[in-house]
């Protein structure tokens, strides 16, 4: 690989060959993409092409010219829309589960004072209403209200992602819908990971335990891991599931890589998947 | 066994314990500039801890392969000389690149290990050791592909997970594959499990073969 600034002399080349030493943005592009075949004396090197005048001075800008680099690469990896996108299915995720055991705390409490009836967020959120007559009702109360806070921040960050996802990955988000296409994107740790995993690995994400207990022989192999979510699967007589899972994955796997590589929208994509399932589902009749 | 200077073991809370001198990192226990190393939390540190003969010389020259978020590197960089640090996932290179600020022997690279190519333009050649604990398939390879970082006498510090190789595997047959691609390139001077520091994971010490 050559770049444009240090064509193919660089490629034999040091980091530092044609630089000067203070030029951040050049020694991070030459880090970045650099390549050579060998390692050289790149210290020792360094001093006698007069970049520098000792090697402890060659040191001292690798470091920084190292440091640098790698906080400017990291920020620009991890602030990319995908990786957004995972930090907030897992942020709903969390909330929604931590909303749901602080209701069944807050059902178990208000219960034991009589305060109304009822399970779950509704019940925290009537609960919220509340007037407390005592110390102990306003605890209740109060904690109804985290609740409450809580399920909301969870309704929040789906509607965010509900957003967000038909923007990072058009056709993965139209297949899957867009909260289950996040989710296959936060399994697989971004949409370049989903987009490089086989079909196969896709349709059982999620069903890790599932898979290591296949791979350990004493389980058989799971069908899908969390694409079961998707009505194309779950809707699908238990005969045919396996089939149904088979098509769906390798469908929002051309999507993923669609999504990653190319960016453009197809919608034959969604009209294949309907196609192969509506064939799969004919099974039944015959 | 010889430690190389920098490497010391110290009382902690009553224990003795493998320690270098630097700026805590992950809230261990430190005393008079001290820091325990803790061979549960590291692979290399359980090398040391089980007198495996790593024959370093005092402040060697260290090629990382799998810094992660720094722990075991900034223990490393305590006592060595220059020291590049090779990660490839970029969440815990942000940790790392905190661990280098505090280091100035330091240098964080958001790099593939088992692309060698991309980051020998930074590295230099001749290193004292190459320190490797890659969590990826082809460990072996990957110490193959860097063989041409270390110097002649070198040694490669290698930890294998079984389970990175292959999960359904017994791990006895995952490190006599490893053990044998290995020699293609490196005699092996030593191996030893790291139980019960770590499970299924088979160190190895080797130098170039010539």
């Amino acid at each position: 690989m050559t770049d444009g600034t240090n064509g193919t002399a660089a490629a034999e080349a040091g980091w530092f060959d044609g630089l000067d030493p203070g030029d951040a943005d050049a020694a991070r592009e030459a880090i970045v993409t650099g390549e050579t075949d060998e390692p050289r004396g790149w210290p020792t090197l360094a001093v006698e092409t007069g970049r520098v005048d000792s090697t402890d001075e060659y040191y001292e800008w690798l470091r920084t010219a190292t440091i640098e680099t790698a906080r400017a690469e990291v920020a620009d990896r991890e602030r990319s829309d995908d990786k957004q996108l995972v930090h907030a299915v897992r942020a709903m995720d969390d909330t929604e589960r931590v909303a749901n055991e602080l209701a069944e705390r807050v059902t178990e409490w208000g219960g034991s004072l009589g305060l109304e009836d009822g399970s779950g967020t509704t019940y925290a959120r009537r609960l919220a209403e509340h007037d407390p007559e005592d110390v102990v009702e306003e605890r209740v109360v109060s904690l109804a209200a985290r609740v409450v806070g809580l399920a909301d921040e969870a309704a929040s960050l789906r509607a965010f992602i509900e957003r967000t996802t038909p923007t990072v990955a058009p056709n993965l988000a139209a297949l899957a819908g867009p909260v289950l296409a996040a989710r296959l994107i936060a399994l697989a740790g971004g949409l370049g990971e989903l987009a490089k995993k086989p079909s196969g690995t896709l349709q059982v994400l999620g069903a890790e335990d599932a898979l290591f207990a296949h791979l350990r022989g004493h389980a058989p192999s799971p069908k899908h891991g969390i694409i079961y979510t998707h009505e194309y699967v779950r809707g699908t007589r238990s005969e045919d599931r396996g089939s149904a899972a088979r098509a769906l994955a390798g469908k929002l796997t051309i999507a993923a890589r669609v999504d990653h590589y190319a960016g453009d929208r197809r919608p034959e994509l969604d009209a294949e998947l309907d196609e192969r399932i509506a064939t799969i589902r004919a099974r039944e009749e015959s | 066994m010889s430690r190389p200077d920098g490497i010391e073991k110290r009382e902690f809370d009553g224990r003795q314990r493998l320690s270098t001198r630097g700026a805590a990192v992950y809230g261990e226990p430190v005393e008079e500039g001290w820091r325990a190393w803790d061979p549960h939390r590291s692979k290399l540190g359980a090398m040391f801890e089980a007198g495996m003969a790593l024959e370093l010389p005092d402040e060697p020259t260290v090629l990382y392969l799998g810094a992660a978020s720094g722990t075991t590197v900034s223990h490393v960089a305590d006592f060595s000389g220059p020291t590049y640090a090779v990660e490839f996932a970029p969440r815990p290179v942000r940790d790392l690149v905190g661990v280098a600020e505090d280091r100035e022997n330091l240098f964080p690279l958001l790099k593939d290990a088992r692309k060698p190519e991309s980051y020998a333009h930074v590295v230099e050649r001749d290193v004292d050791a190459v320190v490797q604990d890659v969590a990826t398939r082809g460990q072996a390879d990957v110490a193959l592909r860097n063989r041409p970082f270390l110097r002649e006498d070198g040694r490669l510090l290698a930890a294998i997970k079984a389970r990175s190789e292959d999960v359904t595997r017994e791990p006895e047959a995952v490190f006599s594959d490893v053990r044998e691609r290995l020699e293609t390139g490196y005699e092996i001077l030593e191996t030893e499990r790291l139980e019960p520091y770590h499970e299924d994971h088979l160190a190895v010490v080797a130098r170039p073969r010539i």
